[in-house]
């Protein structure tokens, strides 16, 4: 069981209120018109629904603006949906910036590939971001001290897609990993350091296994490691299963971590959990021409759909990053402020963080605090 | 026995001194597994080959990776060369060694052979690699029967297959729906599947939700969480480990050799006393297992013979002297 732990603020606090800077996504040149920014909005399955219900009150009451096109996408009717994907994908292109929640992937092998992997490739947002922060907050946390932005390669590695079984019972899975994609997702991990402030790049991998996939990500992170290293950020490797083994038991080692599309997996949701679980990480996917802002420890929430229970804050998180991007920093920073308040006082809590409020209470008190 | 490197000879003989007092009926051969090039390739001295295979279970202290042109990875020989099938990592608190994770007690099983160790890499051009993860049904159902197997043998009635079948359709898939059909032979024994993603969350934010279950999956996956266990419960120091294989098993500490701290009385037998834990187990000998396992565990709950890592002053010599009065 969780035991509860006092509260400390880090000394050199670096609250949400401060903006994070997210490299790429200010220059975006979206669409605006009269002053309110189009942005396309993709609730998803599980709780999508009601989570991006509590945004949009939030922005309306903030008078956020920017207006919502919405795309009631389920991964659980794909058939009736091709069509809509698409309109989906174009209102991003068109947008270049959009707010998602999570979308179901069947385990099916019949079923279809995963509409989120899929998107993330054809909008090529290559760079997941996830901050995994302890908050001001009075739930129980397993460690303290966490503050960690992970960045992971969101396009190739392990989720290449691509599989073939050349006879009956065996079956080959391709990881690909190229010097190209590697070489951004580095610049990426560097780029985001040096915007803010942070003092050391955590490379992970298994190279010592996989030496030339791997191998090759590793050697790529550190010659880019190199053009840096006159802005003072250090740079460091730590093999995947020493990082969940530390990860747990010393997480404030970290810093900003770097790395491919399963560890990153694996990694932010360990952490997610070390600090109060999937409900609270915000999160972000960044690539040369779009930003699709969604919480940062992506699980669909099935199990709790429909009972309002769900802790929107993930995903406000998330879209307070994206007022950012917008420029948008008032309203930003307002919202970030109420959110943070509710969080701090502890008195209306959804039950992730052991509260016994609903979403739409929970929701309520923020629009209280604006 | 291959007491290995570094701090390997010592806690090996600490074992040996527990198992004399505990009356154990076993004898040691010691060998020495350092590899040597036969024919360019790496390979196992013949005489720990011929030992192991004679006697078919061996125990074996943490070893040094050798560095050089050549030299394949050490354990990875031992694996390919005993048919080394499948790992056993349990992880349990240790009472006397806080944590900020409490009653912790998951048993995992990993597939050794294959998955994403299967060495297959290859440059398609300059700057694109390619490395295959092979699944294969042969040592999915090999590994999914010993899990069930095993799971009966300790008493667990739940097996959970962890997987990501919604991403790698085929070779996951093909996991999966093998482990499910293994499922069918022990229908005392209920399944259920999980995705890699949400047991990595599930087990930080509450390990005991995995107390009763035995938790089974491929390679890379059953490396990291075994490890992801063990810092749960504070460290490869404490934990053993399991490999069996059709032909020998082989049980082991899985710390390093801490060449630091060799040779000066100082390192922590834990890990490799309870992987010979295990290893009583597997040969029947469960009351020897029994005693000794008790006895290792209370040494370290009453305080007074801890070791360095654990925070205390002791010796190795006081701590195993401290276990042997306490069997």
């Amino acid at each position: 069981m969780n035991r509860a732990v006092s509260r400390q603020i880090p000394a050199a606090s670096r609250s949400f209120a401060t903006a994070t800077q997210i490299p790429g996504a200010a220059n975006l040149n979206g669409n605006v018109y009269a002053g309110r920014h189009t942005v396309t909005l993709i609730p998803g399955d599980g709780v999508g629904m009601e989570m991006a219900g509590s945004v949009k009150a939030i922005f309306k009451a903030a008078h956020v603006p920017v207006e919502f096109e919405t795309f009631d996408l389920s991964s659980y009717n794909p058939a009736t949906d091709a069509n809509k994907l698409k309109e989906a994908m174009d209102s991003i292109k068109r947008n270049k910036v959009a707010l998602k929640g999570i979308l179901h992937t069947p385990v099916n092998r019949l079923g279809h590939i995963s509409l989120n992997v899929g998107m993330r490739k054809e909008l090529d947002i290559y760079a997941s971001l996830s901050l995994i922060r302890n908050m001001d907050g009075k739930w129980a946390t397993r460690q303290q001290n966490v503050d960690i932005a992970m960045i992971r390669e969101n396009t190739e590695g392990e989720y290449s897609g691509l599989e073939h079984t050349p006879v009956p019972g065996v079956v080959e899975s391709l990881k690909v990993v190229t010097r190209e994609k590697t070489e951004r997702i580095a610049r990426f991990a560097f780029d985001f350091a040096l915007k803010n402030g942070r003092k050391k790049v955590t490379c992970i991998h298994k190279a010592n296994i996989m030496k030339l996939g791997d191998g090759l990500f590793l050697k790529v992170c550190r010659d880019i490691a190199k053009e840096y290293e006159s802005s003072g950020i250090k740079f460091e490797d730590m093999i995947v299963d020493n990082a969940s083994m530390q990860l747990v038991s010393r997480p404030s080692q970290f810093d900003v971590i770097v790395c491919g599309n399963l560890y990153g997996n694996i990694l932010s949701n360990i952490g997610a959990a070390l600090i109060g679980g999937p409900g609270i990480v915000p999160g972000a996917n960044i690539g040369k021409n779009y930003a699709v802002f969604e919480p940062g420890c992506r699980h669909v929430g099935k199990a709790i759909q429909g009972s309002n229970t769900a802790n929107p804050t993930a995903l406000l998180l998330s879209s307070i990053h994206m007022l950012r991007s917008l420029e948008l920093d008032d309203h930003a920073s307002r919202i970030s402020n109420a959110l943070h308040k509710v969080l701090a006082e502890g008195r209306v809590l959804t039950p992730d963080l052991e509260g016994k409020s609903s979403t739409t209470d929970f929701t309520l008190e923020v629009i209280a605090n604006l | 026995m291959i007491p290995g490197d570094g701090i390997g000879p010592e806690i090996s003989r600490s074992v040996k001194q527990i198992f004399e007092a505990d009356k154990v009926p076993i004898v040691w051969e010691d060998v020495n597994v350092t590899p040597v090039l036969k024919n360019g390739k790496t390979a196992i001295p013949d005489e720990a080959l011929h030992s192991i295979n004679r006697n078919k279970v061996a125990l074996k202290g943490p070893l040094e990776t050798p560095i050089g042109k050549g030299h394949v990875s050490l354990n990875l020989t031992l694996r390919r060369t005993f048919d080394l099938f499948a790992n056993v990592r349990p992880c349990k608190s240790i009472i006397g060694y806080k944590t900020p994770f409490d009653n912790v007690d998951t048993v995992l099983i990993r597939e050794n052979t294959e998955g994403e160790y299967s060495g297959i890499e290859h440059t398609v051009v300059d700057g694109v690699v390619q490395s295959i993860k092979l699944i294969t049904e042969e040592a999915s159902r090999r590994v999914s029967e010993y899990a069930f197997e095993y799971a009966r043998s300790i008493g667990r009635k739940n097996v959970t297959i962890v997987h990501k079948a919604n991403i790698q359709k085929q070779a996951d898939g093909l996991f999966l729906a093998t482990a499910m059909d293994v499922a069918k032979n022990y229908p005392d024994i209920t399944v259920q599947d999980a995705l890699l993603d949400r047991v990595c969350l599930q087990i930080v934010q509450d390990p005991t939700d995995f107390s009763d279950t035995v938790m089974v999956m491929p390679n890379l996956y059953g490396d990291i969480l075994s490890d992801l266990g063990a810092g749960l419960i504070g460290g490869l120091g404490l934990t053993p480990s399991g490999n069996i294989g059709r032909k020998a098993s082989i049980f082991e500490s899985v710390h390093g050799t801490a060449p630091d701290i060799a040779g000066k009385d100082l390192a922590n037998p834990t890990a490799l006393l309870l992987s010979s834990v295990m290893m009583l187990r597997h040969m029947k000998l469960e009351d020897h297992a029994d005693r000794i396992q008790k006895a290792v565990l209370k040494t370290i709950a009453d305080g007074q013979h801890r070791t360095g890592d654990l925070g205390g002053k002791a010796t190795n010599t006081a701590f195993t002297q401290a276990v042997i009065r306490n069997l």
